[in-house]
């Protein structure tokens, strides 16, 4: 059976090809129906594939489909083990409920089955990332990834700032695809091969600890630039330019979760470098920090969320940073769960106050739309990180980890709190902006609670959000057994024993509740003024961008203007145009000697033969 | 004297070298035809000979064929000359020399 594992990319594969072709004729809704099944048959079909291996008989598979490149030995070859069960699951499952969402959301749109073409393509992309048995096939879904991410972000394209947004998750993408690309060329110089098993297997033994640090720190580059950390995390708020779809499937169960999947992967290859895993740690904790204070200030509720998908990608970057890779995982699991409740809900509203997205205009939708807003309740307890919900424990495990490896990282542990307390804070924020108070709607706006089709995948996610915390809690570790076969050879940092780990829940339990009740002082009864000052700041994302663009683009721009306008305009079409010219003024002296004069041909024909006669005769050559 | 071979090449080359001149210095088209003419018939001459001196009948056919071909030529070559001369009214062919560089 496992022998057709390839089925689980293909069917979206051929999804986006007919719906990208046909998708006009196919029409509205039934390309959101085609597409939303296919990717449900995926996920019913990974969930059947994944039985042997919860019943614990199974053991990782390889299916080797055909050979690609022969001379580097690179084969198309797919790998079933329970890391690339646990996200085939998450992409399929997650997936098939923001189709479903969509179906519903993207009606009456002009391109909507370009726009299921376009959705499908990146599941079968996220899937050939996860499946990949080697470090050539991920990266052909790397890119995949990138290039769908690309499509989808400026799906409105008449938009500039789609456009633009489109263009820069592609752009700051590449920057991270780059050392991704570096990487797999030292691996290929160290071991000779691209796949994983291989390269997993020698390198305990056959790697310095220079090649390793060198390896990883470029993978961690490509991470960087797809889990949107610090400092290549600027295309992830342009990309909510996006439908709110994309945003839930891009943000919560794709895209930002390839770069945390691809360090879990090669956790063997991290475990070998201390130095960039401490690096890992730090980027993660800082860009956990500096992105929640980013998303307390913003008035856009999908900034809101796009800074928090930020801030929550950095614990999971931090959890692998401390070698609590199961804990990423976890981690990447319940909030794959959460943060698409949160776009999604946050699309219902959208929906119900005409395309409004500024907070300060929404309010009181508590009453109209119940079942978005105890949803959203669940997405935001659980993000929040109020026990027994998935958050708490995902988030908790991570921070006890960072706690458990000591020394500096306790550092960083104590940064994860704080983020912990204004994630707090800035979800309840966002909660009573957008449900509590008075109705501050724009005009004529009558909201109205959402459609069945919309609520229905906000239901299955609250119930997913609220319960997922069960897979793995310091009691039971369901996932970290789960994950097992994954990470063998790998030393995983584990949650302090006993009473520690007991402390730290509770104090992480409390600081949510601070949060919570700091956010609920000062928005339930009156609107704040937030203008100026870090308010001001923060809406601007701290002018990261302007500093980028003075410090990063323009040099750029001046260096490709200098190329094309010295370089190229002066330098190199001089070269050619003065080889032209040289040639063709040497012709136009030479012209003057065909005179039409047919005497003068003559002449010359005569005066060449009476010239080689004598010089054959004086040579002697003639006779 | 006993008239060698050799005298007929000295003959030859003295025609040749007359037909080439008068190619070179006349303007005259037909006159450089006629010319051309004297040239031709000159290596027939050698061809004879030489042919006749190494008692070989490859010369003589040589010749034919130059004869049969310069018949050809100066039928082409007259043809041109009375078109040219139609459309301009002249002979002189350096004034036809509209097709220098």
């Amino acid at each position: 059976m496992i022998d057709y594992l390839w089925v689980l990319i293909v069917l979206p594969l051929l999804g986006a090809a007919a719906l990208i072709v046909f998708g006009k004729r196919i029409g509205d809704p039934w390309s959101g129906r085609l597409a939303s099944a296919l990717v449900g048959t995926a996920f019913l079909i990974a969930a059947g594939f994944t039985v042997p291996l919860v019943t614990g008989n199974g053991h990782p598979e390889t299916v080797e489909l055909f050979s690609w490149i022969p001379v580097l030995g690179v084969e198309v070859s797919l790998l079933w083990d329970p890391l690339a069960a646990l996200m085939t699951l998450i992409v399929t499952g997650v997936g098939f409920l923001i189709h479903v969402y969509a179906v519903g959301y993207m009606h009456g749109d002009e391109r909507f089955g370009r726009f299921f073409g376009y959705m499908n393509l990146f599941i079968a992309s996220m899937l050939t990332l996860v499946l990949a048995s080697n470090f050539v096939v991920m990266f052909v879904g790397w890119e995949l990834v990138g290039l769908s991410s690309y499509l989808l972000i400026s799906f409105w394209f008449v938009r500039p700032a789609a456009s633009a947004a489109g263009k820069k998750a592609f752009i700051v993408n590449r920057i991270g695809d780059w050392g991704f690309l570096v990487a797999l060329l030292l691996i290929f110089a160290a071991f000779g091969t691209f796949e994983f098993a291989a390269v997993f297997a020698e390198a305990p033994t056959g790697l310095t600890t220079g090649m390793a640090t060198a390896i990883t720190l470029l993978l961690f580059l490509g991470a960087v630039g797809k889990s949107a950390q610090i400092p290549l995390y600027v295309w992830l708020p342009d990309a909510m330019e996006g439908p709110t779809p994309v945003s839930a499937l891009i943000h919560a169960a794709t895209m930002v979760t390839a770069g945390i999947y691809m360090i879990a992967r090669t956790a063997v290859l991290f475990g070998l470098a201390p130095a960039t895993l401490t690096v890992v740690a730090t980027v993660g904790a800082a860009t956990a920090l500096f992105a929640a204070t980013l998303a307390m200030g913003q008035r856009d509720i999908k900034r809101v969320l796009a800074y928090s998908t930020i801030s929550q990608l950095g614990y999971m970057v931090m959890a692998v940073g401390v070698t609590a890779f199961t804990a990423g995982m976890f981690h990447l699991m319940t909030h794959a769960f959460f943060k698409a409740l949160l776009f999604l809900g946050a699309g219902a509203v959208i929906h119900a106050v005409a395309g409004e997205q500024d907070m300060s205009r929404m309010g009181g939708l508590r009453k109209v739309m119940p079942i978005t807003f105890w949803t959203m309740v669940v997405a935001w307890l659980a993000i929040a990180g109020v026990a027994p919900l998935s958050g708490f424990w995902s988030k908790d495990e991570i921070l006890a980890a960072a706690f458990a490896h000591g020394g500096y990282f306790v550092f960083l542990w104590a940064i994860g709190v704080v983020a912990a307390l204004l994630t707090a804070f800035y979800m309840t924020r966002l909660m009573i902006l957008t449900f509590g108070g008075e109705e501050r709607w724009p005009d004529g706006v009558e909201a109205s609670e959402a459609p069945p089709i919309l609520t229905v995948p906000l239901v299955i996610l609250a119930v997913l959000s609220a319960t997922a915390g069960i897979f793995n809690t310091p009691f039971r570790l369901g996932l970290e057994h789960f994950l097992e076969p994954s990470f063998e050879g790998v030393t995983q940092q584990l949650p302090p024993a006993g009473a520690t780990v007991v402390a730290l829940a509770a104090l992480a339990l409390v600081v949510a509740l601070v949060g919570i009740f700091w956010g609920w002082a000062r928005y339930s009864r009156r609107l704040p003024v937030e203008e100026g000052g870090f308010w001001g700041a923060a809406v601007e994302g701290y002018r990261v961008d302007d500093w980028y663009g003075r410090l990063v683009v323009a040099p750029g721009k001046a260096m490709a203007t200098w190329a094309a306008e010295i370089l190229d305009g002066r330098i190199i079409d001089g070269v050619v145009n003065g080889v032209g010219g040289g040639v063709k003024s040497f012709g136009n002296s030479l012209s003057g000697t065909q005179s039409g004069l047919v005497r003068w041909y003559g002449a010359v024909m005569a005066a060449g033969t009476l010239g080689l006669l004598l010089w054959l005769l004086l040579s002697g050559g003639l006779f | 004297m006993i008239v060698t071979p050799g005298w007929y090449m000295a003959l030859a080359a003295v025609l040749f070298s007359i037909g080439g001149a008068g190619v070179l210095v006349r303007r005259n088209a037909l006159v450089m035809f006629m010319s051309i003419e004297l040239m031709l018939n000159s290596v027939n001459l050698t061809f004879v000979a030489a042919g006749t001196g190494l008692g070989l009948i490859e010369g003589q056919v040589a010749a034919l064929f130059v004869i049969v071909v310069a018949a050809a030529e100066v039928t082409i070559g007259l043809a041109i000359l009375v078109a040219v001369f139609r459309g301009r009214a002249t002979a002189n062919v350096d004034e036809l020399s509209s097709l220098g560089g």
